[in-house]
C-alpha cells in the first residue's frame, strides 16, 4: 500500500490570544507542535502499512522549520517526508493549499490512500482535506473513526456524524479524514527516533512543482484575512449566596421569575 | 487583487517587537532586520506593533471590479434535509440569508436536494424568494460527491453572488468540494455575516485558534462567496406565513447520478432521548461528575426540565457518554434558552459551543473555573449535592 500523510505544523493553540492591553496577538513561548488531529492520521496510515506492506510518506506545506515535524513523524513510524517550502506558498488559503499538496501527491506518483486529520487547530477549517480530493478527483471520506477493513481496491469504514455513525464503503484510491476517536498514536520508538535523527528530508520547491506563481500562495488564494480581534468580552452574572438548600430555592424562583422555566 | 506585507529596511530598527507577536511564527530577525517568511498570513498584528512604523501591509480590497464578478447576483442557502425534513440551521440560514440579500437589493434564494422534502415551502415564510427543489430518491440520503456537482451545475446557471450552507458534518465536506470545483474561496464555520455595501462584499467572521481569536475574512474577487455557518450562531426569524415566493423544481438530468462512495448503513445513537440541537434546555455534565455511572444525577435533572444531555469533551473522550452529546468547539454548537453546566469547568473550546445560550447557570467547586466568566448565575459548591437538590426542588415546584 502506497500511503500518504498530510500534516501540518501548528502553535500550541489554547496559548494564543490577544493581550487585552494592547489588543495585538501574544505568541509568548508558544511552541509548534504536530497538528493533535494529524497524529491519528500519521498512527492509522502507519497501522495499515504495517498490516498490509508498502510505505508511508508524510507531506506538510510550511516553511523551513516545519521539517522538524517531520522528523517527528518519521520517529512516530512513517518510512519518509517532504517538506513543500517556498516563499511563494506564502499566505496561502484553503483552496491553494489544497492544489499545492495535490500537485505534489501527483509528483509522488500513485497511491492507494491519502490520511489527514479532520481539521487543524490553528485554522480549525476541515477544508483542505474534501478540496484536496477534488484535485485529485478521487473520493473521500470525512470524520472516520473505524476502519472495518482495507485493501487494495476499497475500504470499508464508520463515519462519525452528529447522529450517529454510517458505515461505508469507498474504493481506492481516495482519502480519508479522522478523528480521535479511531486510534491511541504510538510514542516514538528508539528505532524510529535514530532513523530521524538522520533521515533526509527533501523540500521541494514552487519551481519543482512546475507551479504557476498566480495558483499558490497568496496569489493563489481567493479568500483575504482583513482582521483579527479578540472574542467578544464574556457576561459575568451573579453568584448565588447561602447554604445549598436556599441556593436552589433561589435559582429556581429566579429561572421561573424570567419564565425560563 | 493584490494583498502584500513588506518591511522597509531603512526605518526597522530590528528591536524585535514583532517577533513574539505573530501568531504564524512567521518573522525573524535577521542581521538587524525583521524578515517575513512563508508562514505569513497577512493578518496584520506585526503592524500594529511596529514602533518605526516600517512594515506595512496592502489589501487591494477595492481594486476594479471585473465584469465577470457582476454577472454574480443573489444570495443562495443551501438547506439540508434529513429525513425529508429541512434542518432547523437552514431556517436560521433563510433568516439570515435574507437580511444580507436586503443589504444588497437581491433576491434570496434557498436550493434542497432530497426526496418529498414536504417542509421546503416552509422556507418562504424565512424569507426566501426562491426555492429550488431537487428531488430524488437518490438524494434521500446525503452524499456529498453527488449533491457537489448537482450544485456546481445550479450555480453555473444561476451564478448567485454569496453561497451559505450550514457548519454540519455535510456541509462541512460539501460546500469545500464546491469550492475547489468553481475554484472560489469558502471561510468555514463562520459565526458572523455582514455586508460591505461600499464594496458589495460578504464579510464573513469566524473563531480560529480554537475560539482564541476571531478573524474576518473577505473573498474580494471570486464568485460565489462561500460559508459554512455555525449551527445556532444566528437567530430563526419569525416566521411570515403570508410571505410570497416561488417553489421551483429542478429537473435532473437522466444520466446515472452516482456516488463513488457507498452506504452500507446508518446507525444511529439513541441515547439522545431530546437532541440537542433542538433542546430549549440542555442539562450537560463534565469531569466534575468522576465517573460514568454518576451522569445519573444529570439525566434525571434534565429529565424533571424536559432537558437534553449534553457532555462536555472529556466526558466523551472517557467513554462515559456517546460523541452526539457533546458540546463544543468539536462536537456541537448550542443555543437554548437555558444551559445548566455541572461540573464543567468551561474551556475556551466548550464554551464556544454554549456560550450563546440565553441564560447559563454554572455549577462547580471551583469559584475560579472559567465557565463562571460567562455564566448569569453560578453556583459555588459540590454538584453532589447542589444537583440532586436542584432536582427536588424543580419535582417539588411542578407538583
Amino acid at each position: 500500500m502506497r500511503v500518504i500523510v498530510c500534516i501540518k505544523q501548528v502553535p500550541a493553540t489554547t496559548q494564543v490570544g490577544i493581550d487585552p492591553q494592547t489588543n495585538t496577538l501574544i505568541r509568548q513561548g508558544v511552541e509548534s507542535i504536530i497538528n493533535p488531529f494529524d497524529t491519528y492520521a500519521l498512527e492509522e496510515g502507519v497501522r495499515i502499512q504495517e498490516r498490509l506492506g508498502g510505505a508511508v510518506t508524510v507531506i506538510t506545506m510550511g516553511p523551513p522549520q516545519a521539517g522538524e515535524a517531520l522528523r517527528e513523524c518519521i520517529s512516530l513510524g512513517a518510512d519518509d517526508a517532504i517538506l513543500l517550502s517556498d516563499p511563494a506558498f506564502a499566505g496561502a488559503d484553503t483552496l491553494a493549499t489544497s492544489f499545492t499538496l495535490a500537485k505534489a501527491i501527483e509528483k509522488l506518483g500513485s497511491f492507494d490512500i491519502v490520511l489527514c486529520g479532520r481539521q487543524t487547530a490553528d485554522g480549525d477549517t476541515g477544508q483542505v482535506a474534501p478540496e484536496l480530493a477534488e484535485w485529485l478527483a478521487v473520493p473521500i471520506v470525512t470524520n472516520v473513526r473505524k476502519i472495518h477493513e482495507i485493501n487494495h481496491g476499497s475500504i470499508r469504514l464508520e463515519r462519525m456524524t452528529e447522529e450517529g455513525y454510517e458505515v461505508i464503503e469507498m474504493p481506492l484510491p481516495g482519502i480519508i479524514t479522522v478523528v480521535k476517536e479511531i486510534n491511541t498514536p504510538r510514542l516514538p520508538s528508539l528505532r524510529g527516533l535514530v532513523k530521524a535523527k538522520s533521515a533526509k528530508i527533501p523540500i521541494w520547491t514552487a519551481q519543482d512543482l512546475n507551479l504557476e506563481k498566480d495558483a499558490i500562495g497568496l496569489a493563489g488564494s481567493p479568500t483575504r484575512v482583513i482582521k483579527v480581534f479578540n472574542p467578544p468580552k464574556a457576561r459575568r452574572g451573579e453568584f448565588i449566596q447561602g447554604d445549598v438548600e436556599n441556593q436552589v430555592v433561589l435559582l429556581v424562583s429566579k429561572l421561573e421569575e424570567s419564565k425560563i422555566i | 487583487m493584490e494583498a502584500s506585507i513588506r518591511i522597509d529596511l531603512d526605518k526597522c530598527e530590528g528591536c524585535g517587537d514583532c517577533v513574539p507577536v505573530c501568531p504564524f511564527d512567521a518573522i525573524e530577525i535577521v542581521d538587524e532586520k525583521a524578515r517575513i517568511n512563508e508562514g505569513c498570513n497577512l493578518c496584520s498584528a506585526c503592524e500594529a506593533v511596529c514602533k518605526s512604523g516600517a512594515i506595512t501591509i496592502e489589501v487591494g480590497v477595492t481594486r476594479e471590479v471585473s465584469g465577470e464578478k457582476d454577472a454574480y447576483q443573489g444570495v443562495w442557502v443551501f438547506a439540508e434535509q434529513r429525513d425529508s425534513h429541512v434542518l432547523g440551521v437552514a431556517y436560521e440560514l433563510a433568516s439570515e440569508g435574507r437580511k444580507l440579500a436586503d443589504a444588497l437589493g437581491t433576491e434570496l434564494s434557498v436550493v434542497c436536494f432530497g426526496e418529498a422534502v414536504k417542509d421546503a415551502k416552509h422556507l418562504m415564510a424565512y424569507g426566501a424568494d426562491k426555492v429550488y427543489l431537487c428531488e430524488s430518491p437518490l438524494f434521500a440520503h446525503p452524499k456529498d460527491d453527488v449533491y457537489a456537482r448537482e450544485l456546481v451545475k445550479l450555480i453555473n446557471v444561476h451564478r448567485p453572488e454569496i453561497l451559505l450552507a450550514g457548519a454540519t458534518s455535510l456541509g462541512r465536506s460539501l460546500m469545500p468540494r464546491v469550492a475547489a470545483i468553481l475554484k472560489t474561496g469558502l471561510t468555514a464555520d463562520c459565526t458572523g455575516l455582514e455586508i460591505d455595501q461600499e464594496n458589495r462584499l460578504l464579510l464573513q467572521t469566524r473563531p480560529a485558534f480554537g475560539g482564541n481569536i476571531m478573524a474576518t475574512i473577505i473573498c474580494p474577487q471570486k464568485r460565489p462567496q462561500m460559508a459554512t455557518v455555525r449551527p445556532r450562531a444566528f437567530k430563526r426569524a419569525e416566521p411570515n406565513p403570508g410571505r410570497k415566493g416561488e417553489i421551483l423544481l429542478v429537473d435532473l438530468e437522466k444520466e446515472a447520478i452516482t456516488s463513488q462512495t457507498k452506504l452500507l448503513n446508518f446507525v444511529q445513537d439513541l441515547t439522545q432521548k431530546v437532541k440537542l440541537e433542538d433542546a430549549d434546555i440542555i442539562v450537560s455534565g463534565g469531569r466534575g461528575l468522576g465517573k460514568a455511572e454518576n451522569f445519573q444525577l444529570i439525566e434525571e435533572l434534565a429529565e424533571v426540565l424536559g432537558a437534553a444531555v449534553g457532555a462536555s469533551r472529556p466526558v466523551v473522550e472517557e467513554g462515559w457518554m456517546p460523541y452526539s452529546h457533546q458540546v463544543g468547539q468539536t462536537g456541537k454548537t448550542v443555543s437554548p434558552k437555558l444551559y445548566i453546566a455541572c461540573g464543567i469547568s468551561g474551556s475556551v473550546q466548550h464554551l464556544a459551543g454554549m456560550q450563546t445560550s440565553e441564560v447559563i447557570v454554572a455549577i462547580n467547586i471551583d469559584p475560579d473555573a472559567p465557565i463562571f466568566d460567562v455564566a448569569t448565575y453560578g453556583i459555588v459548591g459540590d454538584l453532589f449535592e447542589v444537583v440532586p437538590a436542584l432536582t427536588a426542588q424543580l419535582k417539588k415546584t411542578r407538583d
